[in-house]
């Protein structure tokens, strides 16, 4: 017991979050019976004597955890641990429940811990859809159905869809472009951790009176700022969620700029690095928007700043510019890693070289640039400056044309390839090519104001954000999962079961999402509990097709879990492919290489007599005469 | 290389896809009754876009297709498909052609937008309230008749809606004017509506407001002006002193309307 007490781990992690929670309670209490003030304070915006465990506790708990024990020994002066490696690198399962600093197992900490959440969220979803089936209120009541559709989207959104992507690019990326780890291997676990707790936040906010947050994932103020305690557990969640996702941003950042193998221009990296080098410019430029805009609401409800408070001078508005200002490009951090993803799968499936690479480079590029100066067109109808809006429809509509580039240049790879649909990961990525494009059209026309007019606020924007979201991001997380499956586990999946689930995948999201768009444009209003009897019969049909579509993803749980315990062993290619992570073992050795390669051409050169990506330790024999040809060229 | 393909055949059936795929769902009246003027021109709009859009849909579908068709590697198959590492021709042609489309979406867009918001000779103005979960309205006169849950407007007369939140923001739609706008507490916004068809809707809340947003409605009356002008003077009460206040409280910062693009402060 002492032992335990003394080592980083889950008991010192618990002691230390129950520590620091006393305290921060101590601390309220005690400076409330100094100034005389009564000692708790439970006006539903209020509660310090929460709100300070809060913050506290999961620092507390990371502290205990083992996350700043490195640093702080460091910061003291203290003679810092040799690096012995021993929190580096999986020999058991209970090794990843440990504060672990090997970039495969964070990856795949991350991946199980969101796909955890998705499932989670899912569940939600599915109450939602059983609510909504039928006209009236039947299953949960109208406050409840605020916080279920809050929660489903916070989830889906802060613990699933971004941080799933962070997952796998922590695990595949740093292999892709030849480096031992990551760049901060103790600030990558770090990041990992305040995950969990944000996601303990947000559903702990169930347990506050009032119940959980119910003012839509935006939090849009007043609402926000007037509302239950709840409220305020969504505004510190977003604070470890939005940390976690900035210092992976710029941990890889530095990794991409600066840990390439020697060799790897560029021009040379495949497009998924590509691809996470412009999510992370998002990420660190925009992210620190949302969790100002959060703050500024706490602030609003325990401290009375009135930064969004009308009647104290307050601007309404000016919440929406600082959340979308972040939640707009928040859409692209959702999806860039998603259009890296599909690069790989398509062009490996296909054995062709990526068609236009450069310009899909630049695409990427010209993407993080526009989607900065689009987010208004998320207020079109808010009451913001009139002029405004035309401007912003027209970079909103611009966006669409490098997000065309990607999708014809895709398309353009299949063409004279050889294409082989025997993988889930393709089919996935084929399916999201058609998919996405009724969500890229859809967000065209949303971006026109006087359609935005009619329809924005109905199930038509559903319709668009679950088409972009999960027939687009979560078709690529489902690619991406399935593509390196093999290489993270050292098994292979069952590809039958692949299949089932991705049918039923297809047809379920089709079939859920298509009719959102009708009822919205002929007069459904999101966000409702209970809606006109003539939508009846359309959203019994959306809500079978949910239901239909929540089933098929146990159909790919199941296949995950027994496959990674029993499936076949996993050769160290089995796609054929030819970026580096894929020469070294299934899975890779703890530090990935036993020598870093050197690259030495493109990493899409199929069907280039002779190229090569990348040579590998021991084979310097094999060095093919001269350069390979420039990825890109005509 | 690309000369090898049937481009013209892909072509033919594109445009076949499309002209099945646009009579459809042209044919089909997505938004629901027209009932004001503002409605035809976005229905119109919405038209032109679900043309433009099953071109690109038709496109996407016939280029993925055929590649599945006749790319498809045969079983055993290991070997590579042809190096082509892209077509500096093609690839203009996708940035720009869409930069065109989208382009021309946009400023038929702006044209839309600043006929349904320009200002007529003598419009009536008609306050709007807000609160959690209801709506009354202000009607100009001798003191300021006030109407709770019921909203009527004479026909063919341009409307302009001064909206006030009281408490949490809420939004003003009617589907069949094709008309949304958010109320928000402490400014003033603005929409406007020329109604052209007499008739009953329904005002419904589209912005979250809390537990009752599903249930925040009003009836809204479209009649002939004179029997709207004999609705308002039958009106019994008058709008109560903190609506009332809200009106000369609220900040008009953002206003609407062609004559004064532009004009408002930021």
């Amino acid at each position: 017991m002492v032992a335990a007490i003394k080592r980083p781990g889950w008991t010192r992690g618990v002691i230390g979050a129950l520590l620091a929670a006393a305290f921060g309670f101590g601390l309220v209490i005690a400076l409330r019976a100094i100034s005389g003030l009564p000692l708790y304070q439970t006006e539903q915006t209020g509660y310090p004597h929460v709100i300070v465990p809060l913050i506290l506790a999961p620092l507390g708990f990371l502290a205990g955890f083992g996350a700043f024990d490195y640093w702080l020994r460091w910061a003291i002066g203290a003679p810092t641990i040799p690096d012995d490696h021993s929190q580096h690198g999986a020999k058991s399962w209970k090794d990843y429940f440990r504060f672990n600093t090997d970039h495969k197992v964070i990856g795949i900490q991350y991946i199980v811990t969101t796909f955890i959440f998705f499932f989670i969220g899912g569940l939600m979803a599915m109450l939602i859809r059983a609510e909504l089936a039928q006209p009236g209120t039947q299953i949960v009541d109208a406050a409840t159905f605020n916080s279920l559709f809050s929660t489903h989207a916070v989830l889906m959104i802060f613990l699933f869809v971004i941080p799933v992507f962070a997952g796998i690019a922590n695990y595949v990326l740093p292999l892709m472009i030849g480096a031992p780890d990551m760049a901060f291997p103790r600030l990558n676990a770090l990041s990992f951790w305040m995950l969990p707790l944000a996601g303990l936040l947000f559903i702990g906010s169930f347990l506050a009176p009032g119940g959980a947050f119910d003012a839509g994932w935006t939090g849009y103020a007043p609402l926000s700022t007037g509302a239950p305690l709840g409220q305020s557990f969504f505004n510190l969640g977003v604070q470890f969620a939005g940390a976690s996702s900035i210092a992976t941003a710029l941990n890889f950042l530095v990794t991409i700029i600066t840990m390439r193998a020697p060799g790897m221009t560029f021009w040379r990296m495949p497009l998924l690095v590509w691809a996470n080098l412009s999510t992370s410019l998002l990420v660190v430029a925009a992210t620190p928007f949302i969790a100002g805009a959060q703050f500024m609401v706490l602030f609003d409800r325990v401290l009375h700043t009135n930064f969004f408070q009308f009647a104290a001078g307050g601007d309404v508005i000016s919440y929406q510019h600082i959340f979308w200002f972040y939640s707009h490009p928040a859409v692209y951090i959702m999806m860039l890693p998603g259009f890296g993803i599909i690069s790989e799968v398509i062009s490996t499936h296909s054995r062709k070289p990526i068609f236009g690479y450069r310009l899909m480079a630049l695409a990427l590029i010209g993407i993080v640039v526009l989607s900065y100066s689009v987010w208004a067109h998320h207020m079109f109808v808010a009451g913001m400056f009139s002029w405004l809006r035309v401007p912003m429809m027209l970079t909103t509509l611009l966006i669409a044309v490098p997000t065309g580039i990607k999708i014809f240049s895709w398309l353009g790879t299949l063409y004279f390839g050889k294409i082989h649909t025997y993988s889930t990961a393709m089919l996935f990525a084929l399916a999201f090519i058609v998919t996405f494009t009724i969500g890229g059209i859809s967000g065209v026309m949303l971006g026109m104001v006087p359609i935005d007019i009619h329809v924005s606020d109905t199930y038509f924007i559903v319709a668009h954000i679950h088409f972009v979201l999960f027939g687009g991001s979560v078709f690529t997380i489902f690619a991406g999962i399935y593509h390196w499956f093999p290489k993270m586990t050292g098994r292979m999946y069952d590809e039958k079961l692949g299949r089932v689930h991705f049918w039923g995948t297809l047809i379920g999201t089709w079939g859920t999402f298509i009719p959102m768009h009708w009822v919205g444009m002929d007069g459904m209003p999101r966000r409702v509990a209970d809606y006109a009897t003539q939508f009846g019969e359309w959203n019994l049909l959306i809500s079978c097709c949910a239901f239909f579509l929540g089933a098929c993803q146990l159909v790919f749980l199941y296949n995950m879990i027994v496959s990674w315990r029993f499936g076949p062993k996993a050769p160290a290619n089995p796609w054929r492919a030819n970026s580096i992570e894929w020469q070294v073992s299934s899975p890779p050795p703890i530090f990935n290489f036993d020598e870093i390669p050197r690259v030495v051409g493109g990493p899409y050169e199929f069907g280039v007599p002779g190229a090569k990506h990348a040579i590998m330790a021991g084979e310097g024999a094999e060095v093919p005469a001269g350069e390979p040809s420039v990825v890109g060229s005509h | 290389m690309y000369g090898r393909l049937p481009i013209v055949k892909m072509m033919l059936v594109t445009v076949a896809l499309t002209a099945v795929m646009s009579a459809v769902m042209v044919s089909i009246n997505w938004d629901g009754q027209e009932a004001s003027t503002a409605a035809p021109k976005i229905d119109d709009l919405l038209n032109v876009m679900i043309v433009l859009s099953s071109f690109v849909f038709s496109l996407v579908c016939v280029m993925l297709f055929y590649a599945l068709w006749k790319f498809k590697a045969k079983p055993g198959d290991e070997s590579d498909g042809e190096p082509i590492h892209g077509n500096t021709r093609l690839e203009v042609a996708w940035t720009l052609i869409p930069t065109i489309i989208v382009l021309f979406g946009g400023g038929y867009s702006w044209k839309v937008l600043h006929d349904i918001e320009k200002l007529e000779k003598n419009p009536l103005t008609v306050d709007v309230f807000s609160q959690q979960y209801a709506w009354s309205f202000g009607y100009p006169g001798k003191g300021m008749a006030w109407s709770q849950g019921e909203l009527h407007v004479p026909v063919n007369r341009q409307v302009q809606f001064k909206m006030h939140a009281q408490d949490v923001i809420h939004s003003f739609w009617v589907p069949e004017w094709r008309i949304k706008k958010d109320n928000v507490p402490g400014i003033t916004t603005t929409a406007i509506v020329t109604p052209d068809r007499k008739g009953t809707y329904q005002l419904i809340c589209t912005e979250l407001c809390g537990f009752g947003h599903a249930s925040m409605r009003a009836k809204v009356v479209v009649e002939s002006p004179a029997k709207f002008q004999e609705w308002v003077a039958g009106l019994k009460e008058e709008v109560p002193q903190p609506l009332a206040e809200s009106i000369v409280q609220d900040t008009e910062t953002n206003p609407v309307g062609t004559e004064e693009l532009g004009a408002g402060g930021a």
